[in-house]
């Protein structure tokens, strides 16, 4: 029964990689290309102006920022649009018929959003050598507030892709609540730059634990604690998953 | 272990909408059949179809496929199940080849295994040369191969068919029967919807007809047709001066040298063509007004209708 469940993992997550592979021209140019832009104008002819933040350069800070961003939003748009497009033309039903546990589908849609957005984040990262050099304060931190976000975010767009009826709900999270969650997240500024009123609001952003630690990772300076990061993405993860799970068991979306 | 394909027992469905759409059905389909599942639009079939093969929830009842309950043993369940839906329902951007191999991944079949039987079943419905052909760009028959292709990879024991031949051409429709008729035995177990009822008469051993959400006839084909009353029967003879008379039988002239004629089930054709030779009539051809089972149908259905208002 468990290598029952590994090949269907594996199937599951092999057609959602070769799904954003095939459409590479949609899935990985066009954030390549808007972090180059960010790159060059805020990083390159703004941040020489902007001059140092928190004691490094204003190009070495905002890398790791748009990175995540990077990160995230390609998770997210991932399994949502993927996982949507599988209820909209009914091939969800493919692995509704057959022996697949929840768990598998859940995990072979979120493990594809996260393959994305790793590809992505390494992508960004090459293309931001050309504009500062590499740094690296701590490989695991780095790696496990990525591999940690990915997972998140694939999930919130599983949540949203379960919730959505039609092509535009699947565009009203990531225009109206993710956009500016990661805008106003750090990445183009220090929570300490804020009155202390918006500080505290800003706590009340996920995004910002998880910049902050992406950033610790790589230039070691931090706006909240690693530790924090850490337990607001796991329960979170917790959170969302089991959500998930309880709306895919129910149906919700997928059966009548 | 049952010797039951399909047992449903006092399964309801209710919709949220309110609609009751089966009303305590009770059906039963022994291994190795071929069994046809009939029923007006609207009736349950499709519904009933989604409950088996998990793409409904029902409100209550039992199914068990192969003596594994639907509700305890899913996985078990599951895998002796093979769906052939009515609409298409594969990711149109995939090719043919990784539709049918994913679909075997999803059965715990490895990817090596995968790919063997998938020529196997491919060269059999004539996809293979297609393999590699995006979905969206097949015909709307290979479409419907590529289905039942689909869901033959992990070789179910029971395949329910939706209207697989819906919008076929007739020589496909024929091809795809031959087909279906080998499948079944090899030990197949094959429960058919369609609207054809030409098609459920040539294959199909058993058959049930649902209508409002309940099973008004379960019955082997032959015990079916022997219940006809009547047929009508459409003679093309050459025109004569005067109208034939033919007493006892209810005949009218329905054209210039066409005759519609029914004819109960104790006169029989021998006393008929007698009557023609008695009076010189030489009869061309002869047909069936209408197939026999669909003239059985449409009456059963009416009835059905008739005593639900009442």
């Amino acid at each position: 029964m468990n290598n029952l469940y590994w090949v269907a993992l594996c199937s599951i997550w092999r057609k959602e990689v070769t799904r954003f592979l095939r459409i590479w021209v949609q899935t990985l140019v066009p954030p390549v290309i808007t972090m180059s832009l960010y790159f060059i104008i805020f990083g390159s002819m703004m941040g020489n102006r902007i001059g140092q933040m928190n004691g490094v350069s204003y190009m070495q800070f905002i890398v790791p920022g748009l990175i995540m961003m990077s990160v995230i939003t390609n998770a997210y748009s991932n399994v949502c649009s993927s996982f949507f497009s599988a209820k909209f033309q009914h091939n969800i039903e493919e692995l509704l018929v057959a022996p697949v546990p929840t768990h598998i589908i859940i995990l072979g849609y979120v493990g594809g959003g996260i393959a994305r957005g790793i590809l992505i984040g390494c992508i960004v990262t090459i293309v931001s050598l050309f504009f500062v050099s590499f740094t690296v304060h701590s490989w695991w931190v780095i790696l496990c507030t990525l591999l940690m976000t990915a997972t998140l975010f694939s999930l919130a767009g599983l949540l949203n892709a379960l919730f959505a009826k039609t092509f535009d709900d699947i565009s009203l999270i990531p225009t109206f609540v993710l956009t500016p969650l990661t805008y106003l997240g750090g990445v183009f500024y220090s929570l300490s730059l804020l009155p202390p009123v918006w500080q505290l609001v800003s706590t009340f952003n996920p995004i910002v634990y998880m910049i902050s630690g992406f950033r610790y990772g790589f230039l070691g300076i931090y706006d909240v604690s690693l530790w924090m990061t850490y337990l607001i993405l796991a329960i979170f993860i917790t959170l969302f998953y089991a959500f998930a799970w309880y709306l895919i068991e129910k149906g919700k979306g997928l059966r009548n | 272990m049952s010797n039951s394909a399909l047992q449903i027992t006092d399964l309801y469905k209710r919709y949220p909408n309110g609609v009751e759409a089966l009303k305590g059905l009770n059906l039963t389909v022994e291994q190795g059949d071929f069994y046809a599942l009939l029923g007006p639009n609207g009736a349950g079939k499709s519904t009933s179809i989604g409950i088996i093969s998990s793409l409904v929830t029902k409100t209550s009842g039992k199914v068990t496929i192969f003596g594994y309950d639907l509700d305890t043993q899913l996985v078990h369940a599951k895998r002796q199940i093979g769906l052939v839906p009515q609409e298409f329902n594969f990711n149109p951007f995939e090719t043919v080849l990784q539709i049918v191999v994913n679909q075997a991944g999803y059965y715990g079949i490895t990817r090596r295994e995968a790919t063997h039987r998938a020529e196997k079943y491919l060269r059999r419905l004539d996809l293979w040369e297609k393999r590699d052909s995006r979905a969206r760009m097949l015909s709307g028959g290979m479409k419907r191969r590529l289905m039942i292709a689909r869901a033959l990879i992990h070789e179910p024991k029971l395949l329910i068919l939706d209207e697989p031949t819906a919008g076929v051409d007739i020589e496909l429709r024929r091809s795809m029967w031959d087909f279906l008729r080998d499948l079944n035995q090899q030990g197949i177990t094959i429960i058919l919807t369609t609207h054809y009822l030409e098609e459920a008469e040539m294959l199909c051993r058993h058959i049930g007809i649902i209508n409002h959400g309940e099973l008004i006839e379960n019955t082997s084909m032959r015990n079916l047709l022997a219940k006809m009353q009547s047929e009508t029967f459409i003679f093309d003879f050459i025109p004569t001066d005067e109208k034939p008379q033919l007493t006892g039988y209810n005949a009218t002239l329905v054209d210039v040298g066409v005759l519609e004629v029914d004819v109960k089930r104790n006169q029989g054709l021998n006393q008929l063509f007698e009557l023609f030779a008695q009076q010189g009539i030489k009869i061309l051809s002869m047909r069936n007004k209408a197939n026999r089972l669909e003239e059985l149908f449409v009456h059963l259905v009416t009835d059905n209708q008739g005593a639900t208002n009442e």
